[in-house]
């Protein structure tokens, strides 16, 4: 009983720390918000007007629900970098050499990823529904959207913590340039059915896609639909996807974790 | 307990690979408990490995080692309860406050929130940073950052502290600071294990130190001990003009080191008495009249080079 409660005690220290970061040096924040803000003022109300829906609709309404699952997939970039510049450091050692809970170590780091995660969602909504963007079939299914994101959210913790351990903080910079493009061939910006052949494929098998399609079904904006597989079963790829990661990924973390005794 | 009660750290013949090569090759460590023990060695040379061994963060592959009493493979929690780490660089949180540091290290050794904030204030208290409590520890210089860091180590007041080069990148004044509060520990009873490549360091703290190279102990005694093992004195010879180094060469032998820049020729000898007789009348008959002979033990620096054939900074 008491291995649980320390557990829970380690997991809030360590979160809080990620949190009082952020509180108290919110540019990393703030640096955070402002590409999918950007983004949104760009795509939105520049391009926005080029923009066609595929079954057509208003492209902001379309694109919340993209910016949303974009955001939450660059977190895994968040993730990764906290990670290894602990391990670079040496506080990864330090946790590791004292009698805390190892669970409290990822645990906690679970648990600042989300609420940063939740705070960049909310900001981004705010936002969203200053310039037209809204949703349709109620509040319930509304939070149902956003719980599916932070799901997703929780499964890139992992990737990000198997990642984190395995490269070091300079690496894990560059992790950028290749979280880019994976959520662009999606159906974050564009709707699949537009795109070439081959990439259309990659696009709706693209796990971000699944979320980001039953988010748009939940939220009652346009560009839902699409005759495969993937698109037809948005809804419960959504629930799995993250799902396999988990099974990959925590493993594969433990296991790393361990070997760092290697 | 174990056996070996007298002994605050005891290794075994510990083997380490990593890959094809051997970090550790065949090392032993027995140190009494309440003194310093300074592993000594040029980068590469095993240092770190043994304290991250011993400190439970890495497996051995061979030998066995007790820390405070307890097997480090099959009592590794009970280990870890009993020793701190402090390693290279510091792991200071610098947004934190120097308090929320500490605070923070008491909640993770499972302190009650009253507890770590009172166990904070007495740290913070001993370790000289009262005044900077309130402060972000980004705002702290070198040498308060590693008081803090050594701080969050004594939560608990372990029995065995680790300190893996813990002055390395600090100006002299820093160092003497980080100097002073491990001796200050030190008389409270905690037994330190300290890694540095500065020979000075090693000379300064430790009751003992333990020459490693190449994953092994190549010589250990007290830095008393070891100096004199180095063949007792050396004789040293400094000279108005360059043009008399030579001369004062061939007067010392093949052996003689000359440094140009200090107009310096020095020398080891066994009889310091009859080497100075014999060097005065040497130097007469040449008609060289030196600015100094001096006659002095020989630095760690040269007992090193004498030990391992190079010196402590080469072989990265």
């Amino acid at each position: 009983m008491n291995a649980v409660r320390f557990a829970a005690i380690d997991s809030w220290v360590v979160a809080k720390r990620d949190l009082i970061h952020w509180v108290r040096e919110p540019v990393r924040v703030f640096a955070n918000l402002a590409y999918p803000i950007i983004s949104v003022l760009i795509f939105g109300l520049v391009f926005g007007s080029a923009m066609n829906v595929f079954g057509g609709g208003d492209y902001i309404e379309f694109l919340l629900p993209g910016m949303f699952g974009q955001t939450i997939a660059f977190g895994v970039g968040t993730t990764l970098m906290m990670v290894s510049m602990d391990a670079d450091r040496g506080v990864t050692d330090r946790f590791r050499a004292s009698p805390m809970s190892q669970t409290g170590v990822v645990a906690g780091r679970s648990i600042a990823d989300l609420v940063n995660s939740s705070l960049e969602l909310l900001v981004l909504a705010l936002c969203g529904l200053v310039i037209g963007w809204s949703f349709h079939d109620g509040l319930l299914n509304a939070l149902v959207a956003f719980a599916l994101f932070l799901w997703l959210r929780f499964a890139l913790v992992w990737v990000g913590i198997y990642l984190g351990l395995l490269v070091k903080p300079e690496a894990a910079q560059a992790s950028w340039m290749f979280l880019f493009p994976l959520t662009m061939f999606a159906n974050t910006f564009v709707s699949p059915e537009l795109m070439p052949g081959w990439l259309r494929a990659v696009s709706e098998w693209n796990p971000l896609s699944s979320t980001v399609a039953a988010a748009r079904e939940l939220f009652g904006n346009p560009g839902v639909g699409g005759d495969s597989w993937a698109a037809q079963n948005s809804l419960l790829l959504a629930v799995l996807w993250p799902a396999v990661f988990v099974a990959i990924f925590w493993p594969l973390s433990v296991l790393k974790y361990r070997n760092l005794s290697r | 307990m174990g056996v070996n009660v007298g002994h605050a750290v005891l290794a075994e013949g510990l083997h380490k690979r990593f890959d094809k090569k051997a970090a550790l090759d065949g090392f032993d460590l027995a140190v009494p408990a309440g003194t310093v023990c300074g592993l000594l060695g040029p980068n590469g040379a095993g240092k770190t490995t043994a304290v991250r061994i011993l400190a439970t963060l890495l497996r051995l592959d061979g030998g066995r080692a007790e820390v405070a009493g307890h097997d480090v493979v099959r009592e590794a929690p009970a280990v870890r309860r009993q020793v701190a780490l402090n390693g290279q660089q510091s792991t200071v949180d610098d947004v934190l406050t120097g308090r929320e540091n500490l605070v923070m290290w008491g909640r993770l050794y499972h302190f009650s929130k009253r507890q770590a904030e009172a166990r904070a204030d007495e740290l913070l208290e001993q370790f000289g940073l009262t005044d900077a409590a309130g402060k972000r520890a980004k705002h702290y210089s070198g040498g308060m950052r590693r008081r803090l860091d050594l701080a969050s180590s004594f939560i608990t007041r372990p029995s065995v502290l680790f300190l893996d080069e813990p002055t390395t990148g600090l100006d002299p004044r820093n160092r003497g600071e980080v100097w002073r509060e491990v001796k200050r520990v030190v008389a409270e009873g905690t037994t330190v294990l300290l890694t540095t490549q500065y020979l000075d360091e090693a000379d300064q703290l430790a009751d003992q130190i333990v020459v490693l190279d190449t994953g092994r102990v190549v010589a250990q005694g007290t830095p008393d001990q070891l100096k004199s093992k180095l063949g007792g004195d050396r004789i040293e010879v400094v000279v108005r003009t360059s043009e008399e180094l030579p001369v004062v060469r061939d007067v010392l032998g093949p052996d003689a080191e000359v440094d140009p820049d200090a107009f310096r020729v020095s020398v080891a000898v066994a009889d310091r008495v009859a080497a100075l007789t014999r060097l005065t009348s040497a130097l007469a008959a040449k008609g060289v009249e030196a600015e100094d002979i001096a006659l002095r033990r020989p630095t760690l620096d040269e007992v090193f080079l004498a030990i391992t054939g190079h010196k402590a900074e080469e072989r990265a």
